[in-house]
């Protein structure tokens, strides 16, 4: 690790301290957030030259707390807030450990009065300490549209007149659902786009899953943040060989396993294995589950439907995701043969909760395939390519129909 | 989700006469309208960027086979009207808000102030798959 990684490492690390750090002190969290993220941007420019102070985190603390009063003086209209704030700076000792606050702050940026959209890069620039510059690379977006997103979703947060302390007990478990849906967003958001001209974008998933481990260090007894980190391991343990060298996708089926991160998954595996132990199943835990049984497969044709199966059953009653039912489908072919995935396709689409949805069609297609309807399967392909948004997956898709268009004999 | 809202220089539902012949203060009407939503969608975040193009006078056709020089064909196009005139490239949460902007859009003022009901196309741009492929 070179010196400069070293020390984006440590104040992504220190970040949500020396918010928490702030917030108590100041009393409000909006513009906690922007003194910390200017302490941060500080720091990656003075350290390098000027050396690591011997206590980062106070020095961190101190930067932004310069600012906070700063920007009160700035501001005439806030001058009685700031007697205030001064006040209350000396008021005591943050008593709360950096652990607390990771977690506080990540109950407060995945609020669920925002939408994903918003929560998603307010948690990573609060909880995860990248820069607004990062988070827009990694969206794709420009800085000053990542930079009002980020505001608008504080000032939502800021409305919601939350205290700065955890939920209470009785909203936890419904608190915390959000939290988990909104690690495992950024996680996909990561994942989706590893490889290629994405690669700034390859980086939240590290991310996600460097959140989810702080999460699951604050909540080691908690089966569902478990099994959110273990699913995100077992799936990010085939992250390399999911894509080609052109960038294109490579289907579980076709992955070069040797490639697979053996040491990935056997963490997750251990770990999952902990979690279903409480007894305690949540549909994350199930994912996970899932995700180690395919990683357990030396070979796709190893791979143990019969255990995956009625883990999508008990998926689809949790949930009751059509999406969920589409990998029925298949898992229901592989153990009971192709007109058996067929016929719970037909099912999805009698109850018409998919629309013409891209990938009912790209599912129906690879169950023809497997049934020998070749022609009927590239119509469908075809379908499929006209209907999806990914770029990467019409590729696929046409790629695929192509084949089997021009090779119906070798199929 | 990332949409482009892309106008052309094709006829208007207002059937109104083209810019050159408006006067200087519906012009400048105009154009304070168009700086003004990108403006609210920058303060919104969902503006990625949006351009004016070029008139299609200064529009150049490229072909090119791989051998020799490329074929350039310059204007003035018989079919300048389905020409792009510009976009703007956002990224909202539905195709309802791409829609709700465009319609924001196509109602920009004309001569006198009345809406010119620009046809704007909506395009999403493709984005990375899901993990689930």
């Amino acid at each position: 690790m070179t010196d400069a990684a070293r020390t984006e490492d440590l104040l992504r690390q220190l970040a949500p301290q020396v918010l928490g750090a702030v917030t108590r002190r100041y009393r409000d969290f909006a513009d906690a957030e922007d003194a910390t993220q200017e302490a941060l941007v500080a720091a990656t420019t003075s350290w390098p030259t000027e050396g690591m102070p011997d206590n980062p985190l106070a020095w961190l603390i101190r930067v932004a707390s310069r600012r906070m009063v700063q920007h009160y003086r700035r501001d005439d209209a806030r001058r009685r807030r700031e007697d205030l704030a001064a006040s209350w700076s000396i008021a005591g000792p943050e008593t709360a450990s950096g652990r607390d606050d990771s977690l506080i702050l990540i109950f407060m940026c995945c609020h669920p009065s925002l939408t994903p959209a918003s929560a998603i890069p307010l948690t990573l620039r609060a909880v995860g300490g990248l820069t607004t510059r990062e988070i827009a690379a990694a969206f794709l977006v420009p800085e000053a549209t990542m930079a009002q997103r980020i505001s608008r979703a504080k000032a939502k947060v800021k409305d919601s007149d939350e205290p700065f302390a955890l939920p209470p007990s009785d909203h936890r478990t419904e608190r915390l659902r959000s939290v988990l849906h909104v690690l495992y967003l950024i996680f996909t958001e990561g994942y989706a786009s590893s490889g290629g001209p994405d690669l700034a974008r390859t980086e939240l998933s590290d991310e996600a899953i460097r959140l989810a481990r702080g999460l699951h260090d604050a909540l080691p007894d908690n089966p569902e943040v478990t099994g959110l980190l273990a699913l995100m391991l077992l799936t990010d343990a085939r992250r390399t060989a999911r894509t080609g060298a052109g960038g294109e996708l490579v289907p579980l089926a076709d992955q070069e396993r040797t490639r697979w991160d053996r040491a990935l998954i056997r963490e997750g595996v251990a770990m999952i294995t902990e979690a279903i132990k409480q007894g305690r199943m949540g549909e994350y835990q199930v994912q996970a589950a899932i995700a180690a049984i395919h990683d357990q497969a030396a070979r796709y044709e190893d791979t143990d439907w019969s255990q995956i199966l009625p883990l999508y059953r008990l998926l689809e009653r949790m949930t009751g995701n059509p999406m969920v039912t589409l990998n029925l489908a298949v898992a229901t072919a592989m153990v009971d043969g192709p007109s058996a995935g067929l016929a719970v396709l037909e099912g999805l689409e009698s109850e018409d909760r998919l629309g013409d949805h891209h990938r009912l069609h790209s599912v129906r297609a690879h169950l023809l395939e497997l049934d020998g309807d070749t022609e009927s399967a590239i119509a469908e392909l075809r379908a499929a390519a006209a209907r999806t948004t990914n770029i990467r997956e019409q590729q696929y898709l046409t790629t695929k129909a192509a084949r089997l268009a021009t090779e119906p004999l070798d199929a | 989700m990332r949409f482009m809202l892309l106008q052309n220089y094709g006829e208007v539902g207002s059937g109104c006469v083209p810019m050159d012949q408006w006067t200087p203060g519906d012009i400048k009407a105009h154009i304070d309208f168009q700086i003004a939503l990108n403006a609210e969608l920058l303060e919104s975040g969902e503006l990625i960027d949006a351009q004016g193009l070029a008139h299609p006078e200064q529009a150049k056709f490229v072909t090119y086979d791989g051998v020799g020089a490329p074929v350039i064909t310059d204007g003035p196009y018989p079919e300048s009207k389905e020409l792009l005139a510009g976009f703007r490239f956002i990224d909202v949460e539905s195709l309802d808000r791409a829609i709700e902007i465009a319609a924001r859009a196509s109602a920009a003022p004309g001569p006198n102030g009345v809406p010119i009901q620009d046809h704007i196309e909506v395009r999403q741009v493709l984005s990375a798959p899901d993990p689930e492929m």
